[in-house]
């Protein structure tokens, strides 16, 4: 078991460096020169040359990863260019915000998703089912951007229940939580529909298996085959939640865009239209370490559940 | 799960409405950040209007409380001005006294001084090189400082310039003992202090600003009557729309003009008027294909601009056929009518030598994605580019956040970053000539001393630019800027399209705002009940 960890920990380092590798590269080779967005207009070509070399940008490329790579690893990301603030700042706020929405919006899409799929599986074919999948079919197919539209005119803009944008300006838990429901029901709709698809066809798998048929032989009431069921099947549904919970935070740019939730996909939006480089770069690393963690526990959380796992 | 949506719905029911001050006045920007609050601000003149003239003041002022006429400049800081009868190129001021700064400390002439050394002596350690970046094109003409005493200054120029109150009126005075205190730029900007209605509360960058009301301002008449303002940057249509219907906020700028009709049936205010405002796309002239005037003035036949103010934005804008509109005392009678008549527009097209298949006209525009006087960027654009298409021009559009397009614009189309580039989708204003002409027309005002960007060379332009700038009789300055304007509308060196009308939507509650003929708004009279 613990080889296993040490195995899988030090798979992790090369996957983040191949990670850190591609986050450079990319805001490096994408358009806009980001020495020209921090500089007067008037300035001589000197004082260009002085910025140039304060950022590092004068060095060949695999100088300046290796520099940038170990100010990174020393917690350093940089300054933003529209800001001037600390990008570790900027990100540590952002995902702070962005981690909360994506707790909530996994709790309540993985309670539904569970509860819907089990349910569909134990009464596959009937109306119960029907139903379930009709919710999985619509999670996974409307946009998210465009639910949280519709739930911004119904709750917000006709029904004035809740707050169409932004995170809480008074303090109190009240006020966060009316400003976070409607980004959390927006964003758990995807992985609702997913989890309820994944978790209905686990448990059907398993439901078809001779053991089963053997165990209600045997006479074990439902609820004790319930019980059986959910625990073979339980590895393949941890996957896809930690993917799910992955996705959820990765993956909220659009629903933080359309709720102005001060998250980072909102961030992200705002750094790719300001070019701001720094500010890009922290976020796409902070969210891709997020993910390489949160696989490396799933996989650990699965081999407690099925030792099997860490022998193969 | 229905019983749970029953219990979700009964919980939101039970939750209390959102409790508010009094008089709090919440407004959602089209910015999409708090613009620079260290004095000499960015995000053009939203950036302005909510921020560098609410927490600070110029010497010299706007009237923003009329909106019947063209707002006129009057006494800001300085109590009068006038350039010295021996000595033309120095300007007097004579400063207003008793003025305090928000952190307690008095206004005077070494304020002024240190103001104007932040934005124009590289070497001073109070250089703030941002800030700079943001106003100095607007002060192209001041070159020197000097302290008569505590309460005059005097302001030097590179010629004798009746252009020097334009100019003067876009660089605010900040505190230099706040700066000492924190000897940072960026510091300051978290911690800012000025002289205006309105001081800075909170600030949360990217979220929002609050700013309280300075009880302590000199002018008693414009104290404000709210307690508390608070800004929030909404870059999105949609996101401001819902913001105000939801209540979250009391004032958005630029509302969808297709929802203008349901919130005037909601109980929402809708205030408009004209204001020296034009949106262009501004052409690059070494280049091809706007190099050619034929494919220019075609792109100007091209564009369908009673079809944007009609069907796409409500008749909240008007038709732009010049830098002016038709009735400003700059108008003239140019020869060029730029209707729309995409006829014409191939037939010029085929004329200066350009053909679909074996020499298409190709062009990249940088446009913003919302942003001050920008109005509905991407959906205009997406007509306009319909409309050249039309015609046999292809037009490529790169949308960018506002604030970074205007920093690359600033820069010029010469850097490798704009190198690639064709033109630049901004709006501009001309509030006076040295705004609407002198900076982009004169040869002399290519980046970096202005932002002559195109560049846009004419001989016969800069003499008129010069005999206006001579000029002190505002009347002759008219006939010959109109005079400027027949040229410059022939010459075409930009896709006129829309002047805007600056729609707002107000919630009801807001009482005493009086939309001015300006980019600026006076937020002093507004209460919220």
């Amino acid at each position: 078991m613990w080889a296993y960890v040490g195995r899988r920990l030090l798979l992790a380092i090369p996957t983040l460096l191949g990670a850190s590798i591609i986050v450079f590269a990319m805001v490096h080779l994408a358009p806009g020169d980001p020495i020209a967005a921090v500089m007067p207009a008037e300035s001589s070509q000197a004082e260009i040359e002085a910025t140039k070399r304060a950022y590092g940008f004068d060095k060949p490329l695999p100088v300046q990863y290796l520099v940038w790579l170990g100010r990174v690893a020393q917690g350093d990301l940089g300054k933003s260019i529209a800001t001037r603030r600390a990008v570790i700042l900027d990100v540590r706020d952002a995902l702070a915000n962005s981690l909360v929405l994506a707790l909530s919006s996994s709790l309540l899409s993985f309670v539904l998703g569970i509860a819907l799929g089990l349910l569909a599986a134990f009464r596959q074919g009937r109306l119960l089912d029907k139903a379930a999948s009709a919710i999985a079919v619509i999670g996974v197919s409307v946009p998210h951007y465009w639910a949280g539209i519709i739930l911004i005119i119904v709750f917000s803009v006709q029904l004035n229940w809740l707050p169409a944008m932004g995170a809480a300006d008074d303090p109190g838990l009240l006020p966060y939580l009316r400003h976070i429901a409607l980004p959390t029901v927006a964003l758990a709709l995807i992985p609702l529909g997913i989890i309820t698809r994944v978790v209905r066809s686990a448990a059907l798998d398993v439901l078809s298996q001779e053991f089963v048929l053997a165990l209600r032989a045997k006479g074990l009431v439902s609820r004790r085959v319930f019980a059986h069921v959910v625990k073979n099947a339980a590895p393949q549904i941890l996957t896809v939640l930690g993917l799910q919970f992955g996705f959820q935070l990765g993956g909220s740019v659009l629903v933080e865009a359309v709720f102005s939730w001060p998250g980072t996909g909102y961030l992200l939006n705002l750094a790719i239209f300001q070019r701001d480089i720094p500010v890009l770069q922290g976020v796409i690393l902070v969210l891709a370490t997020f993910f390489v963690l949160l696989n490396l526990a799933v996989d650990l959380l699965q081999t407690l559940v099925d030792p099997r796992i860490a022998r193969h | 799960m229905r019983r749970v949506v029953i219990v979700l719905l009964a919980t939101v029911l039970m939750l209390p409405a959102t409790a508010l001050a009094q008089g709090t006045l919440r407004i959602g920007m089209t910015a999409s950040d708090i613009p620079y609050t260290g004095g000499q601000t960015d995000n053009g003149f939203e950036g302005f209007r909510f921020v560098g003239y609410q927490i600070y003041e110029p010497l010299i002022a706007w009237d923003l409380t009329r909106g019947d006429r063209l707002a006129p400049l009057v006494p800001g800081l300085a109590e009068s001005w006038e350039a010295r009868k021996d000595a033309p190129t120095k300007w007097v001021f004579k400063l207003r006294k008793g003025v305090t700064f928000h952190d307690g400390s008095p206004f005077n002439a070494d304020a002024v001084v240190f103001s104007y050394e932040s934005i124009k002596k590289k070497d001073a350690p109070h250089f703030d090189s941002y800030g700079s970046g943001q106003v100095s094109f607007r002060l192209a003409s001041l070159t020197g400082i000097t302290k008569i005493d505590d309460h005059t200054v005097e302001i030097e120029t590179n010629k004798p310039t009746s252009f020097v109150p334009y100019q003067v009126c876009y660089m605010v005075i900040v505190s230099p003992t706040q700066w000492n205190k924190v000897k940072d730029w960026r510091k300051f900007a978290e911690q800012p202090s000025g002289t205006g209605p309105f001081r800075v509360t909170r600030f949360v960058p990217r979220e929002r600003l609050e700013l309280e009301a300075n009880k302590n301002y000199w002018d008693a008449k414009r104290r404000p009557k709210i307690d508390k303002l608070v800004l929030l940057p909404m870059p999105e249509p949609t996101t401001r729309l819902a913001a105000l219907r939801s209540g979250q906020v009391d004032w958005i700028e630029v509302p969808p003009p297709d929802s203008i009709p349901q919130l005037k049936g909601a109980g929402f205010q809708i205030t408009m008027n004209s204001y020296p405002h034009n949106w262009t796309h501004t052409l690059r002239l070494d280049k091809e294909p706007w190099n050619n005037k034929l494919v220019r003035k075609a792109a100007n036949y091209a564009i369908d601009r009673v079809g944007i103010c009609k069907s796409l934005l409500n008749d909240t804008c008007i038709p732009a056929t010049g830098i002016v509109y038709k009735g400003h005392p700059w108008f003239g009678k140019p020869k060029e009518t730029y209707d729309y008549n995409p006829a014409k527009a191939k037939e010029l097209l085929k004329q200066a030598g350009f053909d679909a298949s074996k020499h298409p006209a190709k062009a990249v525009h940088l446009i913003s994605t919302s942003g001050s006087g920008q109005m509905l960027p991407l959906a205009m654009n997406e007509l306009i580019q319909k409309n050249l298409k039309d015609v046999g021009i292809d037009v490529d559009l790169q949308p960018v956040e506002w604030n970074t397009l205007l920093t690359r614009w600033r820069a010029g189309f010469k850097t490798p970053d704009n190198e690639g580039l064709n033109a630049w989708n901004i709006s501009w204003n001309f509030l006076e000539p040295w705004s609407g002409f002198g900076r982009f027309f004169h040869s002399k005002s290519v980046v970096p001393v202005a932002v002559n960007t195109m560049p846009y060379i004419n001989p016969e332009a800069d003499k008129l630019i010069e005999e206006a700038e001579r000029t002190f009789d505002v009347g002759k300055q008219n006939e010959t800027l109109a005079k400027l304007h027949e040229i410059i509308v022939d010459d075409a060196p930009w896709i006129f399209v829309v002047h805007d009308q600056n729609p707002r939507a107000l919630s009801a509650k807001v009482k005493g705002f009086v939309q001015p003929q300006s980019w600026f708004a006076d937020l002093t009279s507004v209460t919220v009940r």
